[in-house]
């Protein structure tokens, strides 16, 4: 024993277990709560499903279909099987398989969070890396009483008063997105533009906040202040010393605001009409299409949880001393 | 300029309230009644305008009010008593109780807050009890994730400790020792969360998982009204403006006592 070795240290291996583990935990926990709400009904899903009319017979069969008489831990594990095969079940309200319902839409949620993220990253961290560098300006003062407005904004109010402006005074846009979702690209900026629009104008103003928040943040370390008592200009620091440390909790923000633009859409998604999944779960609910709200829910929640973790995981490989601001529900 | 916004937001929200709880005494007509043409334009006898059947907006408006407040301040309430019990429960017993109530409360939280009340509301059927019980259970965790740190704290302080040794009660060091010097992060906590539940039930009741029909909250009458807007009528952007500005008040006086009190930590 001449070097003393220490025992391994793998962060980054427990962080990947620790944290799926976590947000298995998480996804089990909603689908079971699902679950157990489901029992609680009165009335079950057959007799839902087939009305009134339906005869003692007919209501038998679509229950053995449903499985709706076994146990309840037993009815859960078997949906959790056919979820881990592919299979979601069939749509109660249209009998459809649900897979060939949610797919569809759900290419339209990332079609939107993809286009809106596009344009409001690049405006929401520019504006946030501006804002810090002239701290206390009334840019900065400007930016930080808009997004305290947005903030307080209902995101409908911001939908209404778009499609009010540029729909129906301008007439530039169609209020309803509901415009054909095929033939060329043409078609698809003018459905696009207005939810788009909204969600940048809804959107930047966490990201544009915490980005602020992030690079104050670094400004305030030790480094920095040697920096500024060797002398060298503001603008220097930030852009050589400063982003480059800032970088880690940008990632995460970013990513983050990308999981916010995919999964909290679902008003925006309702104001303009959008055929996205936050619609179809909001139109699942009302018909109370169960099968369809349960994997809806299971997409929303496994997209979030993975980009949590995703936002999480890069922060910390690109920093390790994990310095992580913004973390938690955007 | 952030006391001449306090003075505004405090007026504001005052004026808010007031007219919520007089709504009856106030409304010029009845909430209920056609009791003008469809969809009237704004004059002298129907201030805002009025809605496809006919009823008086405004009078809508201030009933809407008064839901709208009622729910939010019964679920900011409610989460509250919840979140923090479990909060100061978790730092006291620390060990087994505090990990489950943080898995938990991470695993509800894991989830977008819109999801998760949509999948309980499509479950349970919407009803005002489900629709307030639900939105204190998600805000109760934010209470927790907010208060739990805090009450650590509170609860590894020397004096705390002294009262444990003299053998004094658990309610006696929490009512004694403990609630007042977690009270400031607890009033700004509180206060955030006000504005975020009147945010969190008119979106729900605009997605139509909320207040049910005739009754309507401020985000129902959105709801109700949205297609007048596709022919330019702006009747229902006024009940929306109604909800930002009790956001932008209560968050007015937030972030006066935030900055009156130095509260700790980041909030919100």
């Amino acid at each position: 024993m001449s070097t003393a070795k220490r025992p391994p240290s793998r962060p980054i291996r427990d962080f990947v277990i620790s944290r799926s583990l976590s947000g298995l935990v998480s996804l089990i926990l909603v689908t079971a709560l699902i679950f157990i709400g489901t029992a609680m009904l009165p009335g079950d899903t057959a007799s839902a499903l087939l009305g009134q009319n339906a005869t003692p017979a007919a209501l038998e069969a679509l229950r053995q279909d449903l499985r709706l008489d076994d146990p309840l831990y037993l009815r859960y594990f078997g949906w959790f099987w056919d979820v881990l095969h592919g299979d979601l079940g069939v749509s109660l309200a249209s009998g459809r398989p649900v897979s060939e319902v949610l797919l569809p839409r759900l290419q339209n949620s990332m079609l939107l969070a993809l286009v809106a993220s596009l344009f409001l990253l690049p405006v929401a961290i520019g504006g946030g890396i501006a804002a810090a560098i002239w701290k206390d300006s009334w840019f900065d003062r400007a930016l930080g009483f808009t997004s305290m407005l947005f903030l307080a904004m209902p995101a409908f109010l911001v939908g209404y008063i778009l499609i009010y402006a540029l729909s129906v005074r301008m007439g530039w846009f169609p209020s309803m997105s509901v415009a054909p979702l095929m033939g060329g690209v043409g078609p698809w900026v003018k459905v696009l533009a207005l939810p788009v629009l909204a969600l940048v104008i809804i959107g930047q103003a966490h990201t544009m906040k915490l980005t602020r928040t992030a690079i104050l943040s670094v400004l305030s370390t030790d480094y920095i202040l040697m920096a500024e008592v060797k002398g060298i200009s503001r603008r220097r620091i930030i852009l050589l010393h400063a982003l480059p440390n800032a970088l880690s909790p940008i990632l995460s923000i970013s990513i983050l605001t990308v999981a916010y633009l995919i999964v909290d859409v679902v008003v925006v998604e309702i104001v303009f009409s959008y055929p996205g999944l936050g619609k179809l779960m909001v139109d699942s609910v009302a018909y109370r299409d169960l099968t369809v709200v349960q994997a809806c829910g299971l997409f929303f929640a496994l997209i979030f949880v993975a980009m949590n973790f995703l936002a999480d995981f890069l922060a910390m490989l690109a920093n390790p001393r994990q310095r992580v601001p913004a973390r938690g529900a955007v | 300029m952030r006391n001449f916004g306090f003075i505004a937001a405090v007026i504001c929200f005052a004026l808010l309230v007031l007219a919520a709880i007089f709504a009856p005494l106030l409304a010029p007509y009845s909430p209920s009644e056609p009791v003008h043409m469809a969809y009237a334009a704004p004059d002298k006898k129907a201030l805002l305008g009025a809605d496809s059947l006919g009823r008086d907006m405004l009078s809508r408006i201030l009933f809407g009010l008064r839901y709208t407040l009622g729910i939010a301040l019964s679920v900011s309430i409610l989460a509250a008593g919840v979140g923090v019990t479990l909060a100061f429960l978790a730092a006291f017993r620390k060990g087994w109780t505090d990990l489950l109530l943080g898995r938990l409360v991470d695993a509800v939280m894991s989830v977008p807050q819109i999801i998760f009340a949509l999948v309980v509301l499509a479950v349970a059927g919407v009803s005002l009890p489900v629709l307030i019980l639900t939105m204190a259970v998600l805000e109760a965790t934010l209470f927790y994730r907010v208060i739990r740190p805090v009450a650590g704290d509170i609860v590894a302080m020397d004096y705390v400790e002294v009262a444990r040794l003299r053998g004094e009660g658990i309610g006696w060091y929490l009512f004694r020792e403990i609630l007042p010097n977690a009270a400031p992060t607890l009033i700004a906590e509180f206060g955030i969360r006000i504005a975020y539940a009147v945010l969190f039930i008119s979106g729900l009741s605009f997605l139509g998982v909320g207040v049910q029909p005739p009754d309507a909250d401020l985000g129902g009458l959105v709801r109700e009204n949205a297609l007048a807007i596709s022919v330019g009528q702006l009747s229902p952007l006024a009940p929306a403006v109604c909800i930002a500005l009790i956001t932008l008040s209560v968050n007015g006086i937030v972030d006066w006592f935030i900055h009156k009190y130095s509260v700790r930590g980041e909030l919100g």
